[in-house]
């Protein structure tokens, strides 16, 4: 803002400004433009030229409208005639279809004949309106300026700098406590400690998704793919939020198959193999398991796990192995998680390795 | 129509509208338009805005349906909330659709299969509702490119280009947000999809899905907080900035196309009353029509098949709404191993990466009328648009970031495509990697050299005329094809366009040239280098007055037209 004392001056500028053409840039400004050949002959319409055609156009809007009303009437006896009957999947088809088409009729009805009206009776001559500048006239903007000097003369908004800093200072900080008040938005704990254990504990049974069913070793042939919870998932109040950790594929491959690394030697039992099935990526399930590739596929963006290298990913955005989940037999022949997962599973996130 | 010469004269007169009254008895009409005046002086606003000038071209319809496609959401959203509830209360399905009977689900998931099949027409104001929220992001899309291709966005429109633009995200962001709100498999694993998002932000990632979703996900907040966005904020600041877009296209006055008697000092066209608003009327109902025969006859989003969220099944093939699928498709196309870590901390490149792309492009998209402005250095009012052709660079730019933006949106089908058409998944990924790259290059060169042939072709046309397939023998013996000559008004459509020369940079006071002006000077041969003036009067003169024995195209500065002949 301009100091109060140089304020005419200023505004003076700003009026000389005004009045001078705006800079084309480097836009070409053509002297030798070949002439404006003004408006073409008007070519009336046949509405306009016969009265038969007139008419008839008439009495078609007039038509298209008792049409709307036709079909305005035909929706509400549709919705009267067709209910809904529980059970009849057919009568909700029917009762969409001839409702939909009721109003249908009456919305384009209403639609054409008004289009049609305008096109074939209102006069069509084009008309024209000038333009003006987009900015205000050079004394409405002097005006305006003044009514900022005058603003800032009468409060000493510009002069008196502690009254306007201390001012900005509080305007500032004010928001802070509604930023505060969103963080009971989720309840209090840390979101890294929740997301870094699962369900999962020594002992735990590996049972059948959804059914809750435990999964005898045996079960297990060669070849198959189980979608596994852990047990007492069902039961639990968090049920979805358990379960979009916990979540495992369960599967058996040849022993001689799977290429295990040095630690992982007694995660596996016999060949039977358990891996998270939420993706690394962005954490859908990765449901899709290639029998004879022994290849995992994720549905939602196709990165693909290799299951015989420990679910490392062979192809697609995701970065990071599936986590393994260890597992052995308890005393009865059914399958048991011998711990938690070693790492968290899901999508990366920053304080993941922390 | 006597009773708004009635109105008129009452509202001309209103000192003594008694002794009017007593004369001729107004009808109730100019009553209550009396009435109105006043206490509103609206005849002020009528007398304003009644006979504006609209005009006429059918691209500048796209708006229209945008924004008659959002009233339609307005209406039957309306009548969704009446039945809808936000919740995930877990309830037992006992409703009429029997295939779901027993199951588990959330309040939200129940009372949407409660709209779908016990209420008469609910269905169908799903439909229409869902149909509408389709087409809504779909015309704002072509409305933009519609913009974009004929210039409309330069001055005084950049910044109605600006709300435009959020106008756009906004809608995206209701599409999203309504989406989820019925709780149902495909809604949530887009929730999942989105939570995973998030999390691979860097710093701030899981506390904001953390604290968003209340909780570990899928928590049992999430659907009400949506809920809360898509009916109450985001709607609230949508019909702000809406209002906002058309106040400034009143005052800024609709753009047109070069035409005979157009100039750019005038608006040609039709006025609101009545011509427009019969037509404008009218379309809304046609629009509104056509969405609801949509609705009737299509199904669409049919969540009964899906079933209820739960975070372990996942159905093959699953695809976002098509306004979503350019991010789904750029998620897809990073290859894999990208991410690192920085001291302890996880940095996911796979999600970073495709954010900041998106992020830059919609960045970009943004600031294009600013930064085109900023090269020509222009500031003159254009209300005339430009025939895509006659700005060479920039249509060429739309082509690539149009090609960009499909390239993107096609990966959001890469197991469709791989699946419908027998290849592997592997070659669709890299062949559309590939084809982000290069794709919208070669696009880019396409666009700018057909642009620049149709130029030269309509410069030759306005010069020489169209050849007739005459031929005529001269007496000499010599064969012409008779060329025929334009009309006037045909030939001003060809020859009335904005041209620009590169910037010539000069060393400021101080004798420097700064940086900033070298890349002004840079940019400005990029997008002026090649260039072919407009016809010139002489040059039209000279053309008719040699015959047509002489073809030559005259005079341009830049080498395309030296080869043209």
């Amino acid at each position: 803002m301009a100091q109060h004392g140089d304020s005419n001056t200023a505004s003076g500028t700003a009026v000389k400004v005004s009045r001078a053409p705006e800079s084309p840039g480097t836009g070409v400004v053509q002297s030798d433009i070949p002439q404006n050949p003004g408006f073409p002959p008007h070519n009336p319409r046949m509405t306009d030229l016969d009265p038969n055609k007139e008419k008839r156009a008439e009495r078609q809007v007039a038509i298209l409208f008792f049409l709307s009303i036709i079909g305005s009437i035909f929706a509400l006896a549709a919705y009267i005639a067709y209910p809904i009957i529980p059970g009849d999947f057919g009568s909700i088809r029917t009762n969409n279809l001839l409702l939909g088409l009721g109003i249908t009729l009456g919305l384009l009805g209403i639609g054409l004949g008004a289009v049609h009206w305008a096109k074939q009776l209102m006069r069509e001559d084009e008309s024209v309106e000038l333009r003006h500048g987009t900015r205000g006239t050079p004394e409405t903007r002097e005006k305006a300026v003044e009514v900022f000097e005058l603003g800032n003369a009468e409060s000493g908004f510009g002069r008196r700098t502690l009254i306007r800093n201390s001012m900005i200072g509080a305007l500032v900080l004010t928001p802070v406590p509604a930023i505060a008040l969103f963080r009971d938005l989720a309840p209090m704990a840390d979101p890294v400690k929740l997301l870094q254990h699962t369900m999962w504990k020594k002992g735990t049974r590996l049972t059948h998704d959804p059914t809750g069913i435990p999964i005898k070793a045996s079960d297990v042939t060669l070849g198959s793919a189980f979608h596994v919870i852990p047990e007492g998932l069902l039961q639990r109040t968090d049920m979805l939020e358990q379960k979009a950790k916990a979540a495992v594929l369960l599967m058996r491959l040849l022993p001689q198959d799977l290429h295990v690394t040095k630690g992982r030697e007694t995660w596996n039992y016999n060949g039977i193999i358990a891996y998270s099935k939420i993706c690394t990526h962005v954490g859908c399930p990765v449901a899709l398991y290639e029998q004879d590739t022994h290849h995992l596929l994720c549905p939602c963006h196709q990165s693909q796990f290799d299951i015989t290298h420990e679910a490392k990913v062979i192809f697609g955005p995701a970065r990071r192995p599936l986590p393994q989940l260890p597992i052995t037999v308890d005393s009865e022949g059914y399958l048991v998680a011998q711990s938690d997962f070693h790492e968290p599973v899901g999508p990366d996130f920053w304080e993941r390795e922390t | 129509m006597t009773t708004t010469t009635d109105t008129s004269a009452g509202v001309g007169a209103p000192e003594a509208p008694r002794s009017t009254a007593l004369a001729k008895r107004p009808s109730v009409t100019a009553s209550a338009a009396n009435y109105i005046d006043e206490r509103t002086s609206i005849s002020g606003l009528v007398k304003e805005l009644g006979r504006k000038i609209f005009p006429d071209h059918w691209s500048f319809m796209l708006g229209e349906v945008a924004l008659y496609s959002f009233i339609v959401i307005l209406l039957t959203g309306t009548f969704l909330t009446f039945f809808f509830q936000a919740s995930q209360t877990p309830v037992v399905y006992d409703g009429t659709y029997l295939p779901l009977k027993g199951i588990n689900m959330s309040a939200a998931m129940n009372s949407t299969l409660h709209i779908s099949f016990d209420i008469r027409g609910g269905l169908l104001m799903r439909q229409v509702h869902h149909w509408a929220a389709l087409l809504f992001v779909a015309s704002i899309g072509l409305h933009m490119l519609r913009i974009f291709f004929t210039g409309a966005f330069r001055k005084p429109r950049e910044l109605n280009w600006m709300i435009g633009f959020i106008l756009f995200i906004l809608a995206m962001a209701e599409g999203f947000t309504g989406y989820s709100l019925p709780d149902d498999l495909l809604s949530g694993n887009g929730l999942r999809i989105i939570d995973g998002l998030i999390k691979g932000l860097p710093i701030v990632g899981t506390w904001i899905s953390y604290l968003l979703f209340g909780g570990e996900f899928p928590g049992t907040e999430i659907v009400g907080r949506l809920y809360t966005l898509h009916i109450l904020l985001l709607p609230a600041i949508l019909v702000a900035a809406l209002g906002v877009h058309l106040v400034l296209l009143v005052i800024n006055k609709h753009t047109q196309f070069a035409g005979p008697g157009k100039t750019n000092d005038n608006v040609v066209g039709v006025p609101i009353m009545p011509v427009f608003a019969a037509k404008a009327g009218g379309f809304f109902f046609i629009v509104f029509g056509v969405i609801m025969l949509m609705a009737s006859l299509f199904t669409i989003n049919p969540i009964w098949t899906y079933g209820p969220y739960d975070p372990s099944p996942i159905s093959a093939g699953t695809q976002p709404d098509w306004y979503i699928g350019f991010a789904d498709g750029a998620l897809r196309l990073v290859p894999s191993d990208w991410g690192f870590m920085i001291g302890d901390y996880t940095f996911s490149l796979n999600i970073v990466a495709p954010v900041l792309v998106l992020g830059l492009f919609i960045v970009a998209v943004a600031a294009y009328p600013f930064i085109e402005g900023w090269i020509t250095g222009d500031k003159r009012e254009h209300h005339i648009a430009d025939r895509p052709r006659n700005a060479p660079t920039r249509t060429a730019i739309g082509a690539a970031g149009v090609t960009f933006y499909a390239v993107l949106w096609a990966a959001a089908s890469s197991d469709l495509i791989a699946t419908h058409f027998l290849l592997s998944i592997e070659g669709v990924i890299r062949t559309l990697q590939i084809t982000l790259i290069l794709g919208p290059i070669v696009a880019y060169q396409i666009t700018k050299r057909v642009c620049l042939a149709l130029m030269k072709k309509d410069r030759e046309i306005a010069l020489h005329g169209f050849e007739s397939g005459r031929i005529v023998r001269l007496p000499g013996g010599e064969y012409i094809e008779v060329h025929e000559q334009l009309s006037d008004y045909e030939r001003w459509r060809l020859v009335s366009f904005q041209d620009y020369k590169p910037l010539m940079i000069r060393p400021n006071a101080q004798g420097r040239i700064s940086t900033l002006e070298r890349a002004r000077g840079a940019m400005s041969s990029w997008f002026f280098e090649d260039r072919i003036s407009p016809v010139t009067n002489t040059e039209l003169e000279q053309a008719h007055g040699a015959g047509h024995g002489a073809v030559e195209t005259g005079s341009a500065d830049g080498h395309e037209i030296g080869t043209g002949h």
